[in-house]
């Protein structure tokens, strides 16, 4: 514990935020895949984008319907410029990982939070839950 | 300038479109509408299905809000009474006056009552408003027997109106030697006349009723040649009568027979009054279709508009579903030898009657009639009408390609531009182009938007996506079948590819032949295609599999998932049945039987998932694959073991073929069933595939689905021992496998196929394409290597780590499930 205590500081130094929270490891998400990791009382999805070389988080749930879902969505890219998306797996509405804006159509719009990995740790900013 | 009056008499679905068609062409008139019935303009076509569950809303064209935003006076259950042609003013019932300028009467027809001793009584009825729909179904409670008199085209509706309203026993009586006379032969009659008796409607050729029986309520029909029939209820469908009442009393020409008399602008007499639809005489014709009523409305505003649009007449070829029975007339149906050549095809087993007259040059198509089967009506029509020449061999046109050779006939883009595509909007194939064309316009629904081809009738719709499809591609716009943005390669280019390159992973796939980072479409369909290939387990790439596939488990509301184990053929020991309630019951879950004869148990925690499946495990069970695009269930009813019409044993085949295609991945999810004897208490024929006993073996059919557009599985073979029965699904269902798009069912498939069912016959049992061997041997590679997926996940402890909701909780279930209770099981809360 004492360790990852350290690097959060360490991190924190870096990135002079105050607000980094401890994930999990890198290798608990699958590659080009996504997890739901536990903040408090919310759900955070956080995606593994190996093909891209990218890590991205986002709420767990989906506006559409408000189910905890995304985290268990399949991620890609859409349109010329390759926007990362993640679909849910209930009715297929995408959003961008990037930005949160849904890429279906619809007037949703989804958090979305930066991520950093270092030493096989992956840490989430959440300043703004 | 003042607006000018334009009063339009009869609010029916001509003077409806009358309506949208002067206001859409101009500003400069007033329009004031009188209806006779309470109701606005509504769909008289298919008004039987006022009985299978549409409402008077669903059948109506408009709105009020419509008539008020156009700025048109709209005065319903007000009949005009009289016109005085020398004030140009109209009186109505309610005492309401009204100048006009012109005047359109549009006042349809009445249904034709025979002066037979006995009309009166009650318990006989017509077929025409809503009213009289509304009149049946109350009689129709009390009724077990009832008859429609006359089979015209209407009769025949009626006929269904009648089944619909659950009436056991059904008639048709017909005057003449055959079901309607005005649009097919005598050959035709006579299948049709078979389809109708399978669906319990009893037809009567050669009657003359000579009076309706009973005291004051019907009993029964007396006929000219002594016999009788009992019934409790009858609809009189005996033809029309133009309604021309007011044309009459105001002097105008009609015909002794019937018919506002009107030229070629729909003018009558006056030549400040028109008359449109079943009330108008036109060359001593009275046109009772809806096609060239909607033409009459479209002259007569034109020509308010001051355009020369003449009416010359109209093609009264129809094709509709009577009862579920196609049936199409076109051209000149009825000419024959030696005038014509006629080519004839008849189906007695399935049911199908085709008939085709073509010059004796061969070069050109007259007309014919289609019974059953009228899937090539609009192509024929279109023939006929552009008078396009023929193929050499004119037989393909109805009977499909023969041999896996090249299509069929011409295709909708070799049509002239000016091919009516939409009779009952009239839009030409030129229009429906350049709309695609011009607005950059992708969809059919764009283009009805735009064009109105296909809001009528709807028979047109197939055409006009094809025209859609085809002006895209011409322009190449439409590049083809491809998968999505990251693959411009159809799902069977790809599968080839993939076999034969030996690519055994999604990222390698997208390396060598996609681009992008792939998405929500191409993933599953690789994993779909990699794993009908090599049959490795799923888990190995789970993030490439829908949610369903990636955690062996079916998600549902509330993000619980619902667990299906594998009841072979629905057979299942009292030990098994008490294992699973006693995991529903350890783990709360809900139970429900489902259609495939499986026991489907809902609200699992995905971290509850490996426990759950331990305990089955352990009991015996696998996976049903129920989460899949895959093999789902074999059905079976009990068969020979204990049913005494048995002939096989259904259950045990059932199982040894569920048993065998178990795990196969699919394009779509696949359904089977086998059923004992041609009681088919096992609904195989509505299976992907379905086996049916017969005193000499099984009889093979495939490419059946329930779902939203439900279809009867085809007859392969019949009379065929067990193995050979085998063998030819192994072939079906690899060659499916190898060559359907995602997400198509073998219906789809089936129907999308050039050839049809003759050229996939071929396939598989003449092995036309020489690939059967390939085929066989990639379904015994799929056997021997299949193996339980939940068994191998809950064995592997990394895999098994995967089913936790919460990554840094892995105990911890997801705290926003919540389920209410419903009869005492618990149900996911509503959304």
């Amino acid at each position: 514990m004492s360790e990852i205590i350290e690097l959060n500081r360490e991190i924190e130094k870096l990135q002079g935020a105050e607000d980094l929270f401890f994930a999990c490891y890198s290798d608990d998400v699958p590659q080009n895949g996504g997890v739901c990791v536990k903040y408090k009382n919310e759900q955070i999805a956080i995606f593994n984008f190996t093909r891209r070389g990218e890590w991205y988080a986002t709420q767990n749930m989906c506006p559409h319907k408000q189910q905890m879902a995304l985290s268990r969505g399949m991620i890609g890219s859409s349109g010329e410029d390759c926007e990362p998306k993640v679909a849910c797996p209930f009715h297929k509405k995408s959003f961008s990982l990037k930005t949160g804006d849904c890429l279906t159509g619809e007037e949703y719009k989804i958090k979305t939070f930066p991520v950093t990995v270092s030493g096989g740790k992956v840490f989430i900013t959440v300043t703004n839950v | 300038m003042a607006k000018q009056n334009v009063v339009i008499i009869g609010n029916g679905m001509v003077g409806h479109k009358f309506c949208e068609k002067l206001t859409a062409k101009s500003n400069d008139f007033q329009l004031v509408v009188f209806g006779e019935e309470p109701r606005i303009a509504y769909d008289r076509v298919h008004l039987s299905s006022y009985f299978d569950g549409k409402t008077a809303e669903d059948l109506s064209l408009s709105t009020i809000d419509w008539y008020r935003q156009n700025n048109i006076q709209l005065f319903l259950g007000d009949a005009v009474t009289e016109v005085n042609r020398t004030e140009k003013i109209v009186h109505t019932q309610s005492g309401k006056t009204q100048r006009y300028d012109y005047l359109i009467i549009a006042t349809g027809s009445a249904p034709f009552v025979p002066n037979i001793p006995g009309v009166e009584k009650e318990g006989v009825f017509v077929y025409r408003t809503i009213e009289d729909l509304d009149k049946m179904k109350a009689h129709a409670s009390k009724c077990k027997s009832g008859a429609v008199m006359g089979g015209g085209l209407l009769g025949l509706e009626a006929g269904k109106a009648l089944l619909d309203l659950g009436i056991k026993e059904t008639h048709i009586v017909e005057f003449a030697s055959r079901l309607m006379p005005r649009q097919i032969d005598d050959a035709g009659s006579k299948l049709l006349q078979g389809k109708l008796a399978q669906l319990n409607l009893t037809v009567h050729l050669n009657k003359n009723t000579s009076s309706v029986l009973g005291e004051n309520e019907i009993t029964g029909l007396a006929f000219a040649d002594g016999s009788e029939l009992a019934l409790d209820m009858l609809v009189i469908s005996a033809g029309i009568r133009p309604r021309d009442e007011i044309a009459r009393l105001c002097g105008l020409e009609v015909s002794s027979r019937g018919g506002i008399v009107v030229n070629e602008f729909m003018q009558t007499s006056d030549e400040s009054i028109f008359a449109i639809g079943e009330c108008a005489l036109f060359n001593s014709m009275i046109y009772g279709l809806v096609a060239p009523g909607y033409e009459m409305a479209e002259v007569a505003a034109s020509f308010l508009c001051k355009s020369d649009k003449q009416f010359k007449g109209f093609d009264m070829s129809t094709k509709l579903k009577l009862i579920g029975v196609d049936v199409a007339s076109f051209g000149d149906a009825f000419i024959s030898e030696p005038d014509c050549t006629s080519i004839i095809f008849e189906d007695t087993h399935k049911g199908v009657y085709k008939r085709i007259n073509i010059t004796n040059d061969g070069k050109q198509l007259l007309g014919g009639i289609l019974i059953g089967d009228a899937e090539a009506y609009n192509m024929l029509l279109q023939t006929t009408n552009n008078k396009i020449v023929l193929p050499p061999n004119p037989e393909d046109l109805i009977l499909g390609a023969r041999g896996g050779e090249s299509n069929v006939g011409a295709s909708v883009m070799g049509l002239p531009d000016d091919a009516l595509i939409c009779s009952c909007e009239a839009v030409t194939k030129g229009a429906i182009c350049s709309a695609v064309i011009d607005q950059d316009l992708k969809t059919f629904d764009e283009v009805k938007k735009c064009t109105k081809a296909g809001s009528g009738c709807g028979g047109c719709v197939p055409m006009v996506k094809d025209l859609i499809n085809g002006t895209l591609t011409e322009n190449g716009m439409y590049i083809k079948n491809v998968l999505c943005e990251h693959f411009d390669y159809s799902r069977q280019e790809l599968l080839d590819l993939i076999k034969m390159n030996k690519i055994e992973t999604y990222d390698q796939v997208l390396d060598t032949f996609g681009k992008g980072d792939g998405c929500e479409v191409c993933k599953p369909a690789v994993a779909s295609i990699l794993a009908s290939l090599w049959n490795d387990l799923i888990l190995k790439q789970d993030t490439i599999q829908d949610s369903n596939d990636r955690f062996l488990a079916n998600i549902q509301k509330g993000g619980t998932y619902s667990v299906v184990p594998r009841i072979p053929g629905g057979e299942i020991t009292p030990d098994k049945l008490i294992v699973i309630g006693q995991v529903a019951k350890e783990f709360n879950l809900y139970t429900k039987i489902t259609g495939g004869q499986r026991i489907d148990l809902f609200g699992a925690h995905l971290v509850d998932l490996p426990a759950i499946w331990s305990k089955l495990i352990d009991a015996g069970f696998e996976s049903g694959h129920a989460y899949g695009k895959s093999l789902r269930t074999v059905k079976s009813c009990v068969g020979s073991t204990w049913c005494r019409f048995g002939l096989h044993d259904s259950v045990s085949f059932a199982i040894e073929i569920e048993d065998r295609y178990k795990g196969l991945r699919s394009p779509h999810k696949l359904k089977g069933g086998v059923s004992g004897c041609i009681r088919e208490c096992a609904e195989a024929k509505s299976k992907d595939f379905g086996i049916i006993a017969t005193e000499k073996g099984w009889n093979l059919y495939i490419c059946g689905n329930g779902g939203s557009k439900p279809q009867h599985a085809e007859l392969l073979a019949s009379d065929i021992d067990s193995e050979t029965c085998i063998r030819y699904l192994d072939r079906f269902l690899m060659f499916y496998v190898r060559t359907a798009d995602p997400l198509t069912r073998t219906a789809t498939w089936l129907n999308k196929m050039d050839g049809g069912m003759a050229y996939l016959k071929n396939v598989i049992i003449n092995d036309s394409l020489g690939i059967a061997d390939e085929l066989e041997e990639a379904m015994r590679y799929h056997i021997s290597t299949y193996a339980c997926e939940w068994k191998a996940a809950i064995e592997n402890p990394e895999m098994r780590k995967r089913f936790s909701h919460f990554i840094n909780a892995p105990e911890e279930k997801d705290p926003s499930v919540k389920f209410e209770t419903m009869r005492d099981q618990v149900k996911a809360e509503t959304w």
